[in-house]
C-alpha cells in the first residue's frame, strides 16, 4: 500500500530507442573489431600464400628440362686420330664438333655458314663437356654411334616451356622465327626429350642457365652448417648450463646476460663485418671458406641456442635436482646425469631453430667473400665455397630468363631443407617432451 | 701432418689415458672401490685431461701464431733487393711465395729468389709441423706419466675434473662478451681509420653520398662524398613503411589470436604465421624484386604516378610482411600477460569484448607492445637482403616512397662485396656505417628490452 508500488514505473533505460541504438552501435563496433583481427590474419596468410604461389609457379618448371636427343657418332678421326687412347689427347679433342655434326645431320637442308652457326647455337656450351666426360669415363665408346641426351640451350628450353612467347614480334624475342621452325621440326622428329632436370642437382654453378646446378651450394651449405653445429652446440649448451645452473648472481653474469640478449638482436650484417675484420683481416683465415662462414654463423646463432637452452633447463623441476643432490651427487653430476638429459629435447628445438636460421642467412656470408663464383664442389672446410642462399642471391641477379626459373627452384630446395629441419624439430619435441 | 691427423692422434692418446687411469685407480684401491675418493671413471677422466688439454692448448696456440711467425722469418730472409719495396709490394710477394709453396698459380713468372723463398717457406712449415708433432706427443706423454703417478685412492679426482669442466663452462659463457667486444673493437678500429680520412661531421651531416674514390689522381669524379644523411633517411623511410604494414597487421592478429580465436584456430594458424618468420630473407628479397616491385610499378603507372622500378614501397611492404610474426608473437605474449581479473572487471561493468580490449587490455599492455615494436624497428633497420635486392643503390635524399632509395645495410653490403683494399676511404666507410648501424640498433634494443622487462615485472 505504498506509493512506490502504485506509481507507474518509468520506462527502463534499456528500453529507450536511444539505448537500443547505442547498443546496436556498440555491437556493430564489436563485430567490426573482430573482423579487423580476422582480416589482419587473412592478409598475413594471403601474403604467405602469394609468396609461396609465386615462387612455386615460377620455379616448378625448372625441375624438368628439355634435352636434345641426338645420334652422336664418336668419330675416331675427330677424337683420337692416332688411336693412342692417351687421356691428354682424349681430353683435348673437339667434342663440340661431334655434337654440331650430329645436329647438322638432322638438318641436311641447312647450307649457309650463318644458318649453320645459328642452328648449332641451339646446343648448350656444356654439351661438349658432357660428351668429353662420357668418352673419358668409357673410351670404348670411340668409333660407335649412340643416342645421347645433350643440354639444349636455355632460350629454346624456355621457348618449349612457354616462357618465351612465340607470338610477340620477332625483334622482341631472343629466338628467331627460323629457330622456332627448327625447334618445331626437332620436336616432331622426336629429337627433343623432356625429363627430370638432373643437372640442377648434379652440376655446380654456371653462367649458362641450362647447366647451372646447386650441387656446389648444397655441399657448401652442408660444410658451413657442420662447422656451425660443431661450435654452436657445445658452446651454447655449456653457456646455458653455466648461466642457469652454476652462475652466481654478480656483475659478470649480469653482463653476460645483457650481452646475450643484445647479441640476439644485432643485425646479421654486423656479424659479417666482425668476420671480415677479425677472421679475414686480422687472423688471415681463408676467404670464402666454410670455416669462416661457419664460425660467423655460430656466433650469430649462439644467443638463440643459449636463450632457448636456458628456458629448457628452467622447465626441469627443482625436485629432480634436489633428489639427486640428496643421494649425494655433485652439482655437476646433477646436471650431466639428470637435468641435461631431461632438458635435451627442449634444447634440441632451439638448436634446430638456430640451425635453420643459419642455413637461410646470406648477408654475413657476403661480407666474408662467399659470393665468389664457384663452379667446383668444395671438398674441405678451407676451400672456396658458396652456400645455397648466396647462390639464390647471385642467380636472382642474373638477367637471363632461364635463371628466374632456376632461382625459384633453388628457393624451393632451400625451403624444403628448412621445412624438413623444422619437421624434425617438431617430431623430436613431440617424441621426447615430458610434462611434469 | 694435417690438422685432423693431429687431433685424431690426440684423441686416441686421451682415450688410452682414460683407460690407463681408470685401471690404475682400480688397482690402487686393491679391489675395494669404496676406498677411492671418486668413482673410477673420474680417475680416467683426470688422466685423459692431463694427456689431452696441454697438447690441445699448444696446438691452438701454434695454429694461431704459426702463419705470422713463419711469414716473419721468410720476410726477413728475402734478398736485400726486395727490402726497399713498399709494404704492399712485399705483401704481394708473400702471397706469391705462399702460392708457389702450395703449387698454386702465381701472379708473375717466378724468379729464382722467389723460388728459394718458397722453398724456405715450405721447409720452415715442414720443420714447424714436425716440431709441433714431437712437442705435442712429448707433452701428451708427460701428462700421462704425471697424472698416472698421482693416482692414489685419496686423490680428489672428481673435484679436479669438475674444476676443469667448470672453467670450460665459464669460458663458453664468455664467448658472448668476446663476440660483443670483437664487434665493437673491429668496428671502432676500422671506423677510426675512416674518420681520419673523412671528418665525422661530414659523415653524419653531409647530404651527398657517392663513395667512388679515384684510383688515379687525375681521374674524373675523383673525390668521393661521404655524407650519410641520404642513407639514414632511406633506411628510416623503408623501416617506417615496414612498420606501417607490420604493426597494425601484427597487433590485430595478436589480439584476435589471444582474445577471440578458438583454441583450434589458434593452434593451426599460429604455426602457419610463424612460417613467415622462418623464410630466409633472401627469398623475401627475390619476391620483392621480382613480384612486388613490378606490381607496385604497374599499379602506380595505372594511377598515373611515376614509380621507379626499385621503389622503397615494394621493399618496405615485403619487409613489413616479414616482421608481422615478430610483432604478433611479442604482442601475443604481452597481451596474455595482462591478468584476467582486469578483463573480468571490465566485463562486469558491462563492456563488450572489443571495448575491454581497447580500453583495458591494450592500455595495460602498451609499454610492452611499444618495447616489442622498438625491437621490430631495430630489425627493420638492420635487415639487409630484402633491401639489397629490392631497394636501389643510388642514395637519394627523398621521402617519397615511390622513389628508389638506398639504405645503410645496402651500402655496407655493396661496398664490401668483391675484392677490396683496406686503406681506401671507400671500403672503410662501410665500417663507419656499420658502427652507426650497430650503435642505433643496440640503443633501440637496450631501450626495448628494458621496457619489456619492466612491464613484465608488474603482474608477477
Amino acid at each position: 500500500m505504498t506509493d512506490i508500488i502504485s506509481t507507474p514505473r518509468a520506462a527502463a533505460p534499456y528500453q529507450t530507442d536511444d539505448f537500443s541504438a547505442r547498443l546496436k552501435k556498440r555491437y556493430a563496433a564489436e563485430r567490426r573489431f573482430k573482423l579487423y583481427g580476422m582480416a589482419a590474419i587473412g592478409v598475413a596468410l594471403a601474403m604467405l600464400a602469394v609468396l609461396l604461389a609465386s615462387i612455386v609457379s615460377q620455379g616448378y618448371t625448372a625441375f624438368a628440362q628439355h634435352d636434345l636427343a641426338l645420334e652422336i657418332h664418336f668419330d675416331p678421326a675427330e677424337i683420337d686420330p692416332q688411336g693412342t687412347r692417351d687421356p691428354d689427347t682424349l681430353s683435348d679433342a673437339n667434342y663440340a664438333a661431334l655434337a654440331r655434326n650430329a645436329l647438322l645431320a638432322v638438318f641436311p637442308e641447312v647450307e649457309s655458314r650463318a644458318d649453320r652457326r645459328r642452328l648449332t647455337a641451339m646446343i648448350s656450351n656444356g654439351a661438349a663437356f658432357e660428351l668429353r666426360q662420357m668418352v673419358m669415363d668409357d673410351p670404348s665408346l670411340i668409333g660407335t654411334r649412340k643416342s645421347v641426351n645433350l643440354a639444349l640451350a636455355s632460350d629454346y628450353d624456355q621457348l618449349l616451356k612457354g616462357n618465351i612467347d612465340r607470338h610477340v614480334p620477332e625483334t622482341d624475342r631472343k629466338v628467331t622465327d627460323q629457330q622456332i621452325a627448327w625447334i618445331d621440326k626437332l620436336v616432331s622428329n622426336g629429337n627433343i626429350v623432356n625429363g627430370f632436370n638432373w643437372r640442377l642437382f648434379l652440376n655446380g654453378d654456371s653462367r649458362d642457365p641450362e647447366l647451372a646446378g646447386l650441387k656446389a651450394g648444397i655441399v657448401g651449405s652442408f660444410l658451413t652448417l657442420l662447422v656451425t653445429l660443431g661450435l654452436a652446440i657445445p658452446i651454447g649448451i655449456a653457456a646455458a648450463v653455466y648461466l642457469e645452473e652454476f652462475a652466481p648472481q654478480n656483475k659478470l653474469t649480469d653482463l653476460i646476460e645483457v650481452n646475450i640478449n643484445n647479441l640476439a638482436a644485432v643485425p646479421s650484417i654486423v656479424f659479417g663485418l666482425l668476420g671480415l675484420a677479425v677472421f679475414l683481416n686480422a687472423l688471415n683465415m681463408p676467404r670464402s671458406a666454410p670455416v669462416v662462414g661457419g664460425i660467423v654463423l655460430a656466433l650469430m646463432t649462439l644467443p638463440t641456442i643459449i636463450i632457448s637452452g636456458r628456458a629448457a633447463l628452467k622447465a626441469v623441476p627443482p625436485s629432480i635436482r634436489e633428489a639427486a643432490l640428496g643421494v649425494g651427487a655433485s652439482p655437476l653430476q646433477v646436471v650431466t646425469h639428470h637435468v641435461l638429459p631431461l632438458a635435451m629435447p627442449g634444447m634440441l628445438t632451439g638448436i634446430i631453430i638456430g640451425m635453420a636460421q643459419a642455413l637461410g642467412e646470406t648477408a654475413p656470408l657476403l661480407m666474408i667473400g662467399m659470393i665468389a663464383f664457384i663452379v667446383d664442389t668444395p671438398s674441405g672446410f678451407g676451400d672456396a665455397a658458396t652456400v645455397l642462399p648466396v647462390q639464390i642471391f647471385m642467380w636472382a641477379d642474373s638477367p637471363e630468363r632461364g635463371f628466374v626459373e632456376r632461382t625459384s627452384a633453388a628457393i624451393m630446395v632451400l625451403l624444403a631443407f628448412l621445412i624438413a629441419m623444422n619437421a624434425i624439430a617438431v617430431v623430436l619435441r613431440k617424441q621426447f617432451e615430458r610434462r611434469w | 701432418m694435417s690438422v685432423s691427423l693431429f687431433l685424431a692422434v690426440l684423441a686416441v692418446l686421451s682415450f688410452a689415458g682414460f683407460h690407463l687411469g681408470r685401471s690404475r685407480a682400480v688397482v690402487s684401491a686393491g679391489g675395494r672401490l669404496s676406498r677411492l675418493h671418486s668413482v673410477p671413471s673420474y680417475y680416467g677422466l683426470y688422466v685423459a685431461m692431463w694427456v689431452g688439454l696441454p697438447a690441445l692448448m699448444l696446438f691452438a696456440l701454434w695454429t694461431g701464431l704459426e702463419g705470422s711467425i713463419v711469414d716473419g722469418m721468410v720476410r726477413s730472409s728475402l734478398p736485400a733487393a726486395m727490402a726497399g719495396l713498399s709494404p704492399q709490394e712485399i705483401n704481394l710477394i708473400m702471397v706469391d711465395i705462399h702460392n708457389l709453396a702450395y703449387g698454386n698459380i702465381t701472379s708473375r713468372v717466378p724468379d729464382p729468389a722467389l723460388l728459394t723463398a718458397a722453398e724456405h717457406y715450405k721447409s720452415l712449415r715442414g720443420i714447424g709441423n714436425g716440431a709441433l708433432a714431437v712437442v705435442m706427443l712429448a707433452l701428451a706423454c708427460a701428462g700421462l706419466y704425471y697424472a698416472r703417478q698421482r693416482i692414489e685412492p685419496g686423490l680428489r679426482a672428481r673435484n679436479q675434473v669438475e674444476k676443469v669442466v667448470n672453467i670450460f663452462l665459464i669460458l663458453c659463457s664468455l664467448v658472448a662478451i668476446l663476440t660483443t667486444v670483437g664487434i665493437v673493437l673491429s668496428l671502432l678500429f676500422e671506423a677510426i681509420r675512416f674518420f681520419t680520412k673523412v671528418s665525422p661531421a661530414e659523415f653524419l651531416f653531409g647530404l651527398q653520398w657517392s663513395p667512388q674514390t679515384a684510383i688515379r689522381a687525375d681521374q674524373v669524379a675523383s673525390d668521393g662524398a661521404f655524407g650519410a644523411v641520404p642513407l639514414f633517411t632511406g633506411t628510416l623511410l623503408i623501416a617506417s613503411i615496414a612498420m606501417v604494414v607490420a604493426v597494425p597487421l601484427g597487433l590485430m592478429s595478436a589480439i584476435y589470436m589471444s582474445e577471440y580465436a578458438p583454441p583450434k584456430v589458434r593452434g593451426s594458424v599460429k604455426p602457419v604465421l610463424e612460417i613467415l618468420a622462418g623464410i630466409p630473407t633472401v627469398v623475401y628479397g627475390f619476391f620483392a624484386a621480382l613480384t612486388m616491385a613490378p606490381f607496385v610499378r604497374d599499379v602506380g603507372q595505372s594511377l598515373g604516378l611515376s614509380v621507379s622500378s626499385e621503389s622503397a614501397l615494394a621493399a618496405g611492404v615485403v619487409m613489413g610482411v616479414m616482421i608481422i610474426p615478430f610483432v604478433s608473437s611479442l604482442s601475443d605474449d604481452i597481451i596474455n600477460a595482462v591478468p584476467q581479473s582486469l578483463r573480468d572487471g571490465s566485463y562486469g561493468l558491462g563492456a563488450t569484448k572489443s571495448e575491454t580490449i581497447r580500453q583495458v587490455v591494450l592500455p595495460a599492455a602498451l609499454p610492452g607492445i611499444v618495447g616489442g615494436v622498438l625491437l621490430a624497428v631495430s630489425r627493420a633497420i638492420g635487415e639487409t637482403m630484402i633491401v639489397v635486392m629490392a631497394a636501389g643503390l643510388a642514395a637519394n635524399l627523398s621521402a617519397n616512397p615511390l622513389d628508389a632509395v638506398s639504405t645503410v645495410t645496402v651500402q655496407i653490403a655493396t661496398l664490401l662485396v668483391g675484392d677490396q683494399e683496406f686503406d681506401s676511404a671507400k671500403t672503410l666507410s662501410a665500417f663507419g656505417l656499420g658502427l652507426v648501424l650497430f650503435t642505433v640498433t643496440l640503443g633501440l634494443n637496450i631501450i626495448a628490452l628494458r621496457v619489456v622487462q619492466k612491464y613484465r615485472e608488474k603482474y608477477d
